[in-house]
């Protein structure tokens, strides 16, 4: 994607929400035009700024605990046949719930504060991640599996030094995944019950009547998503650069 | 490698209901045993047998190195496919053995060994940099840092051009020399040339096969060579028909 392009497909979505707002003449508070978004941007920027960072918190550690959790599920469950026979049927049913309906209760569990929607986005994130990861660890050639039994490797150290590896662009494919669905986790909990974030703003702002308020934190929560895909983006082309030998890690 | 054992093979291999193959197999030892036979036959299935690894079977019978002594831990082995860790420098690739069975890589020996196969110079450079002959001897370099007296090889170099092909069967004939090694081959050429001793593996029979009367490395040219590899396609063209 170059920049180019980019800002040239902003331009135009700008451009069309223009026509929309002139065409069909609706009033600011039903869908405000572009330039009063940025208004209402400008001069609620300590506001806007005060909870997008808390969003960004909740979704960096969702991120960051669901994959640690996910990463040591694969692996656990790519060392012992027992436990893949045991928990794979638990975590494909866990994903049966939803996980947006368990948002009031994780609310009524973990409080107001962060913790419900830190722990919101690690339940979003933690399936995909493991799966992926789980995916990558058991699509091993079988050879390496031979060769090395012949040179008497234990299955943790085959783990380590081959498995793990070679499954990276896999955990790589599980993180994009987890970067978009992270911050829809967090919002949804803020949605339920909260007194800080993006998802509260856009509440707030919207029973206020405040409606291009609404529109901008909606569009800094697109950016939010946007650059943490981006950076994610990175790292995994970086994680499979590397399992293919053709970079550092 | 002196006091490399050789290996007893007796016995009949079954998939389910149908016998894969009956074998009496001696393998002698500190030799070259080239192991022919038609696809499917079971050539690679006795040597993953020996080592231990899944066959999608069941043997019926024993398998014995000749000394007494049990074949595990000591027999190393080299794929046809490179089997190197992309991600690995070449040196690091040569002593993963080291690594799997979690001891601290010998990482000099490791050097000496890429010396030894003509390689010193790529050292730190990943796979992926590598030709396919270049791969197969980083991999030839990996099996002999195992140190293992007994070396068994399935097909490893019939996915080179000819020529890589047959600098690779000297490099490997002089590197390996003196251990018990048992080729997996479908080329007559290849096992004219290396083998002590020529194995002819068919569904109900293993036959040794007359080798020229001149020593191994053969000479590619030599009258003899040229028409025992004649003699042996013919039969092998025999027991396909």
């Amino acid at each position: 994607m170059k920049i180019r392009d980019t800002v040239l497909a902003l331009l135009i979505g700008i451009g069309l929400w223009q026509v929309l707002v002139g065409i069909t003449g609706a009033p600011h508070f039903i869908l405000p035009s572009p330039w009063r978004v940025a208004q209402a941007a400008f001069k609620s920027r300590v506001i806007i700024a005060e909870n997008a960072w808390v969003t960004t918190v909740e979704v960096l550690l969702g991120l960051l605990i669901g994959t640690l959790l996910g990463v040591v599920t694969a692996v656990q469950l790519a060392l012992s046949r027992t436990a893949e026979r045991l928990m794979l049927p638990i975590l494909v049913f866990t994903q049966a719930v939803p996980v947006f309906a368990l948002a009031p209760l994780l609310t009524l569990w973990f409080g107001y504060g962060m913790g419900s929607k830190i722990v919101m986005a690690v339940l979003i994130i933690y399936f995909p991640v493991t799966s992926a990861f789980h995916d990558g660890l058991m699509r091993i050639d079988g050879g390496y599996r031979d060769l090395s039994i012949s040179m008497g490797a234990g299955k943790w150290n085959f783990m380590r030094h081959i498995q793990i590896p070679q499954a990276l662009p896999s955990l790589g494919t599980g993180l994009r995944l987890a970067a978009v669905y992270a911050p829809i986790g967090a919002v949804i909990g803020e949605w339920v019950g909260a007194s800080r974030g993006l998802g509260y703003l856009m509440l707030l702002a919207n029973g206020r009547a405040k409606i291009d308020l609404m529109f901008a934190s909606l569009i800094v929560l697109a950016c939010l998503t946007v650059v943490l895909h981006i950076s994610v983006g990175f790292l995994a082309a970086r994680l499979t650069r590397y399992a293919q030998g053709t970079g550092a890690l | 490698m002196s006091g490399s054992p050789g290996i007893t093979v007796k016995g009949q291999h079954r998939l389910g209901a149908r016998v894969l193959f009956n074998t009496d197999l001696h393998i002698p030892g500190g030799q070259w045993t080239c192991l022919l036979g038609r696809s499917g036959v079971g050539k690679s299935t006795i040597l993953r047998l020996i080592l231990g690894l899944d066959t999608g079977g069941v043997f019926h019978g024993s398998f014995d190195a000749t000394d007494g002594d049990p074949l595990t831990g000591r027999i190393s082995y080299m794929a046809q496919s490179d089997l190197l860790l992309p991600w690995l420098s070449v040196v690091d690739n040569i002593c993963i053995g080291g690594r799997l069975r979690g001891e601290v890589p010998w990482i000099a020996r490791a050097r000496d060994l890429l010396d030894r196969v003509g390689l010193s110079g790529h050292a730190d450079q990943k796979p992926a940099t590598l030709s396919g002959g270049m791969r197969q001897r980083v991999a030839l370099a990996r099996t002999l840092f195992e140190d293992r007296p007994i070396v068994f090889l399935d097909e490893p170099f019939s996915a080179l051009d000819a020529g890589t092909r047959a600098d690779m069967q000297e490099l490997a004939a002089e590197v390996l020399q003196g251990r018990t090694v048992l080729l997996v081959t479908h080329d007559p050429a290849e096992a004219v040339r290396l083998a002590h001793q020529i194995t002819v593996l068919s569904g109900q029979e293993t036959q040794n096969w007359p080798v020229p009367d001149t020593t191994a490395l053969r000479d590619i040219n030599a009258k003899e060579t040229l028409a025992s590899q004649a003699r042996l396609l013919a039969h092998l063209r025999g027991i396909a028909a």
